[in-house]
């Protein structure tokens, strides 16, 4: 076993994928010199052929990469910040996403965009701390947020691999989570498959992204009086039904926590999903950012934003007490 | 390049166009086109410059980039009515007419977006050591818009086999270019470093020796080119215009700008452009009658090719096979 963070799982799946299939190349600003840690190495490595040091043109990048994977290519595109994705939703949403019904299954369009550092970075205010999952999840795109090392390392593969546009968010706050794998055995994991990291039988916490860390440290703290299952749905869109059912029909009760907004959000959607599909005994709840929120810079303002390990506990203790309908 | 194929190309769009219109009117075609008469002698003249691999991407205004660039007209008209027969198999319509078999990267609904896609492409097959050269047609309106303009400095940077060729019909849907372009358009090239030329886009031999030189150009790795084509777009903005009742052209003007036809431009002798007009008058009764007896596509596969890894989406309550859950 060795120590692998989320970080270097990243880095480390970008590599392989390289070495594997000459058809990847990454695309984006300052990769050459990997300001943000990921791409590192890579240039020396593959050359710029494959390795694209972008100027500053969202836009143009972003559909650059289409019109590359139209023609063969399976480009990866490092965006420095989540709220970038607003400037290329259209890129994205619209052109990338659409191209493969529009044209009747003649195109595919395998482009992998990947925003190594998503939510809050504490200090970085309005503009960089979105975390915007739930739009490209709205709209249908392939939308993944890894909540550790391994999954970091195991659904970047596969977003790559697979044959349509994917959004990987990486939160910032989950950058730097390490933990003891088995590097040998590090291998892809299948977009739409969620991942219960804890076992219980009272109460089903859907956490999202890094999420996963606070979520199964509140189920340790209230493990002798509530028995709590963590679900990682690991990838929003396709997003896990049948396994969220699986532990719904146990538990009978669910909470989720979400780091976006609450109108329109992923957490709304899985409640919503739940009271229509599945069996359970109480109201649902949810923990997210207010409605429209924006993060405000002082830092207790960010904090007062963001979902809370606080809030989640209370949430389950509403949940698990409230009587059944 | 003889004058007779390219007159062929050019009939063939004008009465594509034509007997279209009259689809539209009669509610064959749903939703409208955008005609593209007067404008012929553009994509003629610049797809008979290109070779069977080489790659374009058109516009909202596409039909005659994607005939001139060798789909079949006959399921291009299918594809218009929306059948199973289609190019896109229905599923693209007038605005996302696509054959990747021929190099077409589709039609675009979005004005200005197939310029940074035309370079990505580019870009991966000039990587992978081919002399393929990609076409990007777009319109007057399209220099208005910053992706564009972003696709300009990445073609130049990289020194990209491209060719974008600007279809100055003066208008963007009512507004003139006077009053929509700071500076000239071919101005906005050369800021790039992108050698330009203004050319007489009624004369499909003016426009193939501007392209034949621009494609030479590309191939032999002296990067992009940019060629404003000046025509006159006879007919409305789109087949709604006249529903709409909006006046923006005087009928001077439109008598003037009708009075020079691209297809009275090449001087051919009567015998050959009749033979040409009854082939193509052959052509189009077969498409047509085509287009008419084809199937309409299957309600419940509204939502096939979405994914080129064939993932299926949950039911809504919108497919007509599905009940309301
Ligand atoms: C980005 C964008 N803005 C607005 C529209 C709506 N629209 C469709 S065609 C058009 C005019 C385009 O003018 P131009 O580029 O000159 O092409 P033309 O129609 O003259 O061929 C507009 C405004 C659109 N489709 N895309």
């Amino acid at each position: 076993m060795a120590k692998l963070s989320y970080l270097k799982a990243l880095s480390r799946a970008l590599n392989d994928e390289m070495a594997r299939d000459e058809h990847v190349c990454v695309l984006g600003e300052d990769i050459g010199v990997a300001v943000n840690n990921v791409t590192t190495g890579l240039l020396a490595k593959y050359g710029p052929q494959r390795v694209v040091d972008t100027p500053l043109s969202e836009q143009a990048f972003t559909s650059f990469a289409t019109g590359a994977a139209l023609a063969g290519k399976r480009p990866v595109i490092e965006f420095q910040i989540p709220s970038l994705l607003f400037l290329v939703f259209e890129q994205i949403a619209n052109q990338a996403h659409k191209f493969s019904l529009m044209t009747g299954g003649q195109a595919k369009v395998p482009v992998t965009y990947f925003v190594p550092g998503s939510g809050s970075r504490s200090g970085w205010a309005g503009q960089h701390s979105d975390h915007p999952y739930g739009l490209f999840a709205h709209v249908g795109v392939k939308t993944v947020v890894p909540a550790t090392p391994e999954d970091a390392y195991g659904l970047f593969l596969s977003a790559i691999r697979d044959d349509d546009p994917v959004v990987l968010f990486a939160p910032a706050q989950a950058l730097g989570v390490r933990a003891d794998v088995d590097i040998a055995a590090l291998d892809a994991v299948p977009l739409g498959v969620g991942r219960v990291h804890r076992e219980g039988t009272d109460v089903t916490v859907v956490a999202v992204g890094h999420l996963v860390q606070d979520a199964l440290a509140v189920a340790e703290q209230l493990a002798d009086q509530i028995s709590v299952e963590v679900f990682d749905p690991r990838t929003l869109y396709p997003f896990d039904w049948a396994g969220l059912a699986a532990s719904v029909h146990k538990t009978g009760r669910l909470v989720v926590i979400d780091d976006s907004n609450r109108m329109c959000g992923i957490a709304g959607e899985i409640l919503a999903t739940a009271a229509e599909e599945m069996r359970l005994t109480v109201p649902p709840k949810r923990v997210t950012r207010p409605d429209g929120a924006v993060l405000p810079f002082a830092r207790e303002l960010d904090l007062a934003v963001q979902p809370h390990a606080d809030q989640l506990l209370t949430a389950i203790q509403e949940v698990y007490k409230s009587s059944p309908r | 390049m003889t004058d007779e194929s390219m007159y062929r190309t050019m009939r063939l769009i004008r009465r594509f166009e034509e007997r279209s219109i009259e689809l539209v009117h009669s509610g064959h075609i749903v939703g409208g086109i955008h005609p593209y008469i007067g404008q012929e002698a553009i994509a003629a003249g610049v797809c008979a410059a290109l070779r069977g691999d080489d790659i374009i991407t058109s516009t909202h205004r596409g039909h005659g980039h994607v005939l001139a660039k060798g789909a079949d007209p006959v399921r291009m008209l299918a594809e218009l009515t929306g059948r199973a027969t289609g190019l896109n198999q229905g599923r693209g319509g007038s605005m996302h007419a696509a054959d990747f078999s021929k190099g077409i990267y589709g039609a675009n609904g979005i004005v200005g977006a197939g310029g940074a896609i035309a370079a990505g492409a580019a870009w991966a097959h000039r990587n992978d050591g081919s002399d393929r050269v990609t076409v990007s047609f777009f319109g007057d309106g399209a220099v208005n818009q910053g992706v564009l303009l972003e696709a300009f400095n990445l073609a130049a940077l990289w020194r990209l086999p491209v060719l974008f060729v600007c279809e100055n019909n003066g208008y963007a849907t009512t507004l003139t270019v006077a009053q929509a372009v700071a500076g000239s358009i071919t101005a906005r090239a050369e800021a790039f470093g992108i050698p330009s030329v203004s050319v007489d886009g009624t004369d499909a031999r003016a426009v193939y020796d501007a392209a034949r030189e621009a494609v030479e150009r590309g191939r032999a790795g002296g990067g992009p080119s940019f060629i404003e084509c000046t025509a006159y777009r006879f007919d409305a903005h789109h087949t709604w215009e006249h529903k709409a009742r909006v006046r923006y052209r005087s009928d001077d003007e439109v008598a003037a700008g009708r009075s020079r036809d691209p297809l009275d431009v090449l001087d051919l002798p009567a015998d050959v452009r009749g033979a040409i007009d009854a082939e193509i008058e052959a052509l189009l009764a077969e498409a047509v009658a085509f287009a008419l007896d084809s199937p309409a596509p299957d309600p419940a596969g509204a939502l096939d090719h979405l994914y080129a890894t064939g993932l299926r989406t949950r039911d809504g309550i919108g497919l007509l096979d599905s009940a309301v859950r």
